[in-house]
């Protein structure tokens, strides 16, 4: 099937990075027809016929998320765009923003019209710095020729468009956590309800969506949301990009039509990661970024019945999580048979460890216990009851906190014992072995047959 | 660090256009993007003075101020060195050498992870991930990421990086 590029059409051009060259290459005209000839609510009706479904990581139909904006509030509406990118293996939407401004800067613009927004912000990792100040002269060029500001296009519709950085904190990816940070606060998720439709940024209706997707919706209102979703198949329609990384020989960002690829295609062929690195075999996949389970690479390519496993939501959810996974954020990394699947839990368990907020006692503590058996384990130090523990304290994470970050750091561990359980057994029974941080390279850990 | 900390007056200028960006009295909103304008100018960290002057200039709490710098892992309450190495230590950076590569570096600079060089050159402070996963291992060094770096390219880094700070000492003498 090959790529398919809708949103990724300009993106190693080089002309793509200034407004003029945006514009020779066709940029702005369906921004500046859908401001002069759609309403708003023309515009949510076809984002809602597209299937278009939320590009951070969590799949919500975005079209039902506008929906849910309150109105007649007295209040002002609000667009925050999520580019807060930080889940482990995820670096799609800092291509889209250091090479095509532009292209999100009109998605900021037609969603904001559509939802009613006069102040929109994109909340951007402190880290992307050097692509904060990529968008501020691209926001800037576009003020100076009135696409953003006071009437623009001479349309009566105004927006003024800002960029805010982080400061370094995963959590801030999370919606609710993000508006506090943006409200100049500890990034603490909020307990929903209320949901950000109805009291988001200074309590004031607010829909908070990824850079992909906001980048998505002038091509989807100009093509038509029938058209959009009549890519893919349904009901993952459209295009999505992929980050893959890891132990592959092409690691980038991919844009491919759901449900066309397989996951087999997009982890050999030459179009995507083009095979291993190193010339060993792959051993494990993680498709959808550091919280989505890991999949041994016979389940990646195959689901538990044996059908072909394909790059859509529902065929890589296929099985549950027992033999299957999800397509989460497309950060797609790929481990061959020298990653030691212990010692990669440990290092995300670290992770999550490190970026817990602190609010929620199970996640707070959970995530350092995790981390603390697993740093044993993978030094040789650990017991067999470990293991179970390990699962256990998982457990009572998940689903017992605010927000969803605890759910990121239960299912790695779940799904990392599920299916590498002989890993572990293997670190507690010959500790001698598993003391050179290389061991699994020096001894490669087989999976008994 | 003088006792009353004072922005320039170009940072002055910076701050309040980026007030502006938010609603009437929403001027805590500038706390974060402030915060980051206060370490470029008072060498890299965050003391309590400098905090407390951001309150004043915000009008907001002194406490307000740390909490926010207390909780996001780029803001320094203590000292760092002239340059902030960070590199990433997350995920695929770790499949492809990021614990070599900090190993690496913290032979070269003869410091642990976490410390500060003798001379205040180097501070190595590991980072969680950096969003460069299909470039990593990365090296974060103020607003710059160093992609696919190894032993070879770090020590050209280092390298240049000393050049910088000669080079700065003089023009400033």
């Amino acid at each position: 099937m090959g790529q398919m590029k809708l949103l990724l059409e300009h993106a190693e051009k080089a002309e793509a990075a200034t407004l003029a060259g945006w514009k020779s290459l066709g940029g702005y005209q369906k921004t500046e027809a859908i401001l002069k000839g759609k309403s708003p609510e023309a515009i949510l009706d076809q984002i809602k016929d597209s299937g278009l479904r939320g590009r951070g990581g969590a799949g919500f139909p975005a079209g039902l998320k506008w929906s849910f904006l309150a109105k007649n509030t007295g209040k002002p509406s609000y667009l925050v765009c999520n580019a807060d990118e930080s889940e482990p293996g995820t670096f799609k939407d800092r291509y889209i923003m250091e090479r095509m401004p532009h292209q999100l800067i009109e998605g900021m613009i037609v969603s904001s019209y559509a939802i009613g927004a006069n102040r929109s912000y994109i909340y951007i990792r402190g880290e992307y710095m050097y692509i904060l100040r990529i968008l501020e002269k691209a926001i800037a060029e576009a003020y100076a020729a009135g696409y953003l500001g006071k009437n623009i296009l001479g349309t009566g519709y105004d927006l003024e468009l800002s960029v805010h950085p982080g400061a370094g904190a995963y959590i801030c990816g999370e919606e609710t956590a993000l508006l506090e940070s943006l409200e100049g606060k500890r990034g603490n998720p909020r307990i929903k309800p209320p949901f950000p439709a109805v009291q988001g940024l200074y309590a004031s209706p607010t829909v908070v969506n990824n850079v992909e997707t906001i980048a998505t919706v002038p091509y989807i209102v100009a093509m038509s949301g029938a058209a959009y979703a009549a890519l893919g198949v349904k009901p993952s329609t459209g295009t999505k990009l992929i980050s893959a990384s890891g132990h592959i020989k092409r690691p980038g960002v991919y844009e491919i039509e759901l449900g066309k690829v397989s996951c087999e295609e997009f982890l050999y062929s030459d179009e995507f990661c083009g095979g291993p690195s190193n010339g060993r075999p792959f051993k494990a996949v993680i498709p959808g970024g550091s919280s989505v389970p890991v999949l041994p690479i016979d389940l990646f390519m195959k689901t538990a019945s044996g059908a072909s496993r394909m790059m859509s939501y529902e065929s890589l959810a296929d099985g549950g999580f027992a033999t299957g996974t999800q397509l989460g954020s497309g950060g797609l990394f790929a481990m061959d048979d020298s990653a030691c699947m212990v010692r990669n839990l440990w290092n995300l368990s670290r992770f999550y460890h490190h970026e817990s907020c602190g609010q929620c006692s199970p996640c707070r503590e959970g995530t350092g216990w995790l981390e603390k058996i697993l740093h044993r384990l993978e030094a040789g130090e650990g017991k067999m009851s470990d293991i179970d523990l390990l699962v256990d304290i998982a457990k009572h994470i998940e689903g017992n906190t605010i927000c969803p970050l605890g759910d990121a750091a239960a299912w790695p561990v779940a799904s990392h014992v599920r299916h590498f359980r002989h890993e572990f057994e293997y670190h507690v029974r010959f500790p001698e072995k598993v003391r050179d941080p290389k061991h699994n390279v020096a001894a490669p850990i087989a999976r008994p047959s | 660090m003088p006792d009353s900390p004072q922005f320039s007056p170009a940072a002055l200028e910076e701050l309040g256009r980026i007030v502006a960006r938010y609603p009437e009295g929403r001027q805590k909103s500038a706390l974060i993007p402030a915060l980051h304008l206060a370490q470029r100018e008072f060498g890299g960290w965050l003391s309590v003075p400098v905090m407390d002057y951001v309150a004043t200039l915000l009008s907001i709490t002194p406490i307000e101020v740390y909490e926010v710098a207390g909780f996001y892992s780029m803001f320094n309450t203590k000292p760092v060195g002239r340059f902030l190495l960070e590199p990433c230590r997350t995920g695929p950076c770790a499949l492809n050498g990021s614990d070599d590569l900090i190993a690496h570096l913290e032979a070269r600079l003869g410091i642990k992870n976490g410390e500060t060089t003798p001379d205040g050159l180097f501070t190595l402070k590991s980072t969680e991930c950096l969003g460069a996963c299909g470039m990593g291992p990365v090296i974060q060094v103020g607003e710059k990421y160093h992609e696919l770096m190894n032993g070879e390219k770090a020590d050209a880094l280092l390298a240049e990086l000393r050049r910088e700070a000669g080079f700065a000492t003089k023009a400033g003498a």
